[in-house]
């Protein structure tokens, strides 16, 4: 049987038309990625090659393999659910390599304040210190375990929290007074400060019993007529009991 | 009829002959499903299609320390310098009048300036922000060569060797959450740290998060501690009207949050 002829120009458009075919499958076989539409339209091997990448952060129970004795500690304080990597930092390495690479912990007054630094956007009731003003110069560690953050000790003194009261009336005329001459301070201001309040004078009288010219006190302290001087004002509502200007 | 009945089987013949096929595919087949289930505990391989990720936030709980972003960077070898984010903070302030103010000085790392003292300032506080791993993605959907995928686990990840660079899943992401790397000049995101979870571990933001503000779990399953997130909490999703379908719940979030 003769094979059917085919008009020249029909068998070249042929030829080319396999060739392109042929060139389209085999670049879809060379340059599409085995695992490509596996799972959908995407290379299913990238999900595994982002997978095999290397973790810096240990996690804090590989910390606790070791450390158990510092997690027992903390775990009862109120740095427990803090992961040991915040402060001390990626600490995968250590565990491959003990002696080699020793996480390190921040000791100055940088670190805490990012917590603990006063920030009005910050929730309330979260213990909060106004860096400048807490102890200025002190690394937080002289006073606080950082494994078990309680506040260090009832103030003894009252500058402890009224700093700036404190450095006025140093160089006032009452220097020499204590706090207790004018304020009673209930011994639940110390450890609960906001629930019990300390009393102020709320008199004339009071200050009359030293600044009153018939007062049975020193005689260098300055006096005053009471009866006469300041007509109906209140003694502090002129003059500032912690640094008073008066001679 | 009589011929009809001697070539088919009657129905009885037939359902007892299909009794008897059953418990024969039965041991064709258990062996295998129960080999593989075997295996697959045994190997400890990780199983993705079991798993349906997601996140959740409490906007109560975040002091805004920034640590979460701080960690992230470390983790994931983020270019340090600012604008290179994978997850970042954020500073609201709503004054009496007017429209909420959001700053985030290098991603909260370095901790937040003082605020403006000439505004009246009625609220304030923090957002956690990071990829959203939506379900429906508009990233996946606009990319062009598939470079942008959600896995079979639901996260959205980013094949870096397939990635032109042409930015426009960047451009189609409604929550900023993608940036371009400098050195590697592909888009870049959160990954929920899909390197830690196949590890059987917490993503970086969510294991140094100091105030647990953060929580990680499954989306599907009762036992996860997502979803005990999900149940005890008010949550909202960023962005709901744009039907993006996102993974990761705020809760205690104030309606200027966007």
């Amino acid at each position: 049987m003769k094979a059917p002829k085919f008009p020249q120009q029909v068998i070249s458009l042929a030829i080319i038309f396999a060739i392109l075919l042929g060139g389209l499958i085999a670049a879809r076989i060379l340059l599409v990625p085995k695992s490509f539409g596996k799972y959908g339209h995407y290379r299913a091997d990238a999900a595994d090659e982002v997978a095999s990448l290397d973790i810096k952060y240990a996690g804090y129970k590989a910390c606790l393999e070791c450390h158990d004795d510092i997690y027992v500690i903390k775990e009862k304080s109120n740095h427990r659910g803090l992961s040991c990597e915040v402060c001390h930092g990626a600490a995968a390495k250590h565990i491959e390599a003990p002696d080699e690479f020793v996480p390190d912990a921040p000791r100055g007054r940088g670190y805490c304040p990012l917590c603990h630094g006063y920030n009005p956007s910050r929730p309330t009731g979260f213990p909060q210190i106004i860096t400048l003003q807490h102890n200025p110069g002190k690394p937080c560690m002289t006073c606080h375990n950082p494994h078990n953050p309680l506040l260090p000790h009832s103030p003894e003194e009252c500058s402890a929290c009224h700093r700036e009261i404190a450095s006025q009336k140093r160089v006032s005329h009452h220097s020499s007074l204590p706090c207790e001459k004018c304020h009673t301070v209930p011994a639940r201001h110390t450890t609960d400060p906001r629930s019990a309040l300390p009393k102020k004078p709320t008199t004339r009288e009071f200050c009359g019993g030293c600044h009153d010219k018939n007062a049975a006190s020193p005689k260098e302290i300055p006096r005053i007529e009471l009866a006469s001087h300041g007509g109906r004002y209140l003694c502090w509502e002129c003059h500032y009991p912690h640094h008073p200007e008066a001679k | 009829m009589k011929e009809n009945k001697s070539e088919k089987p009657n129905r009885r013949e037939f359902l007892l002959s299909c009794s008897k096929a059953i418990p024969l595919t039965g041991a064709l087949f258990f062996p295998l499903s129960a080999a593989r289930l075997l295996l697959a505990q045994e190997s400890g391989d990780y199983d993705p299609t079991v798993h349906n990720y997601g996140m959740g936030i409490d906007i109560h709980k975040c002091i805004g320390c920034g640590r979460c972003a701080a960690a992230c960077k470390t983790e994931n070898n983020v270019p340090l310098e600012p604008h290179y984010f994978r997850t970042w903070v954020e500073r609201y302030v709503l004054p009496s009048e007017g429209e909420a103010l959001v700053d985030s000085p290098n991603g909260g790392i370095d901790g937040f300036p003082e605020m403006n003292e000439d505004i009246d300032t009625l609220r304030s506080f923090f957002v956690p922000k990071l990829c959203n791993h939506c379900t429906n993605a508009p990233c996946v959907q606009v990319c062009p060569v598939g470079a942008t995928f959600i896995t079979r686990d639901g996260v959205v990840l980013v094949d870096e060797k397939y990635c032109v660079g042409c930015r426009y899943c960047i451009q189609a992401c409604p929550y900023g959450a993608r940036f371009l790397h400098p050195e590697k000049k592909v888009a870049d995101k959160c990954t929920f740290c899909y390197h830690r979870l196949a590890k059987g571990l917490l993503p970086a933001c969510v294991e140094v998060c100091p105030t647990q503000a953060r929580v990680f779990g499954e989306v599907g399953q009762q036992s996860s501690p997502l979803r005990r997130f999900l149940r005890f909490n008010d949550v909202i999703v960023l962005k709901s009207s744009l039907n993006t379908l996102p993974k990761v719940y705020y809760a205690g979030a104030d309606g200027e949050v966007r």
